[in-house]
């Protein structure tokens, strides 16, 4: 028990950096995921086959492997064309890997879920935009993104939690979040147990206050309801 | 305009200075990748059919509306979906050999194999998710069923069996399915506790030959092809027991 006291803030310190990976990949997702929702939606026959194309690679790789492609042929990639334009060596860190890769994949599931919620905006409300001379931009950030939120919000949700444990996956290429740290704190005690079970509580944590932000959030988007 | 000439030099000089990308490793290295194959899918069965088998006890007792009855059932539930897989495997094959009661006693066989304990974790986490889509389920039933099943003189025992758990479990079909899919995935975790899966396999080849793209593309395909398996075997078994939903053939 003294061990885990001793070792605390060292978990801890890894912690906030799952907390940094999850939330930089969450942008990355919701960027991303805006752009496949677009490209699905769209009238262009070959953005909505790229769209296709890309939620179906995510769905069926699992994330390891992808992140482990980023993180060793990455590097690979970025080498080559540093030789060939003689530049100086190009490091990539497994905290760009790891942020890329999560947000690469969390975007194809947040571009399902926000095709969804823009479909249930009422057509008319959009077409009034445009009638009222608002540029497509406006009357995408005006109009169509606040209506589509509240429709959004159950699945984003969820995205969030699952993509929040998948920040897991990368203590396996190096980063020392809160798991790499309870492995290491684990071999100095041998205590290995108490430091994982330490962990999976401090996920269930984030989950749980997840949850109370989540409500929140429903609360003031859904307030008509 | 100027990127686009840096573009083009840069693929240009990467064609130049560097082979392609070399698939002949995969085509040298096959028979690793399949009984990477097979490990992957012999792991993936075997968890599924444990998990399953204490998925549904585990759902009904954590449907029921006695609070002693499923209070474990939807703890057990609850730390299984909140907490990372990585964690859990962690926990059994790492953690385990903390306790030296465990390591002087016979079960020591068992965990000590970094197989079973992916095995025993991927079949609690398997059972964990499951139950909760069968606890929908069987929360979701119509109330005029249940109540049609007493009022024909069954048991609350037959008419779990008759009646809520066969629509439950049709309904918790096309989750399953997704579940299913989701622990394939999840198996690559054995990949990272030394034992060769399919993931396991492409690491050994990226080692030996420094060829990650080729090494873990020509996996990814092979988890490509799996799924695609499985969304099939799916529609397939949504045909069958779904065919009172499909709207009648009209000649």
């Amino acid at each position: 028990m003294s061990a885990v006291v001793e070792y605390l803030p060292f978990i801890l310190k890894g912690m906030w950096l799952t907390v940094e990976v999850a939330v930089l990949s969450l942008l990355l997702a919701c960027a991303l995921g805006l752009a496949a929702a677009a490209a699905k939606l769209s009238r262009s026959v070959v953005a909505r086959a790229l769209g296709g194309l890309y939620t179906t690679l995510i769905r069926g790789i699992p994330d390891l492997v992808l992140m482990t492609l980023l993180f060793f042929g990455g590097q690979v990639f970025v080498n080559r064309t540093t030789d060939a334009f003689g530049w100086g060596y190009v490091d990539i860190s497994p905290f760009f890997a790891g942020v890329v890769t999560i947000g690469f994949i969390f975007g194809a599931y947040m571009g399902e879920t926000f095709r969804g919620a823009i479909l249930a905006v009422p057509r008319g409300a959009i077409e009034a935009g445009h009638a009222f001379g608002l540029s497509p931009a406006r009357v995408f950030f005006r109009i169509t993104l606040p209506a589509m939120a509240r429709h959004a919000l159950p699945g984003f949700g969820n995205n969030w939690l699952v993509l929040m444990k998948t920040t897991a996956l990368v203590s396996v290429i190096g980063l020392h979040d809160m798991v790499f740290n309870a492995g290491q704190a684990a071999g100095a005690t041998r205590q290995p147990f108490a430091f994982y079970l330490l962990v999976a509580l401090l996920f269930l944590l984030l989950t749980a206050l997840s949850n109370v932000g989540l409500r929140y959030l429903e609360r003031r988007h859904c307030r008509h309801n | 305009m100027s990127a686009c000439v840096i573009w083009s030099a840069a693929i240009a000089g990467i064609i130049n200075n560097s082979p392609p990308m070399d698939f002949v490793v995969i085509y040298a290295n096959l028979p690793l990748y399949l009984s990477g194959l097979r490990v992957t899918v012999e792991l993936l069965l075997l968890a599924l059919i444990s998990g399953l088998a204490l998925a549904v006890p585990l759902g009904i007792a954590a449907a029921a509306t006695s609070r002693w009855a499923h209070a474990a059932p939807r703890g057990f539930i609850y730390f299984i979906r909140g907490t990372p897989l990585l964690v859990q495997v962690f926990l059994i094959y790492h953690g385990v050999a903390q306790f030296d009661f465990i390591r002087e006693s016979v079960l020591w066989t068992v965990f000590k194999e970094a197989y079973w304990c992916a095995l025993i974790a991927f079949a609690l986490n398997t059972a964990g998710y499951t139950a909760e889509i069968i606890r929908g389920g069987i929360v979701q039933t119509a109330r005029g069923e249940v109540e049609a099943a007493y009022a024909c003189g069954m048991s609350r025992l037959t008419a779990l069996r008759r009646v809520v758990l066969p629509s439950a479990l049709r309904r918790a079909l096309p989750a399953y399915g997704n579940e299913v899919i989701f622990m394939l995935h999840s198996t690559v975790i054995a990949g990272v506790i030394t034992i060769v899966d399919l993931f396991g396999a492409a690491k050994i080849v990226n080692a030996r030959h420094f060829a990650p793209f080729e090494a873990f593309i020509a996996a990814g395909l092979f988890y490509l092809g799996l799924t695609f398996l499985i969304v099939l075997v799916f529609k397939m078994a949504e045909r069958k027991w779904y065919a009172h939903l499909r709207p009648a053939r009209g000649n």
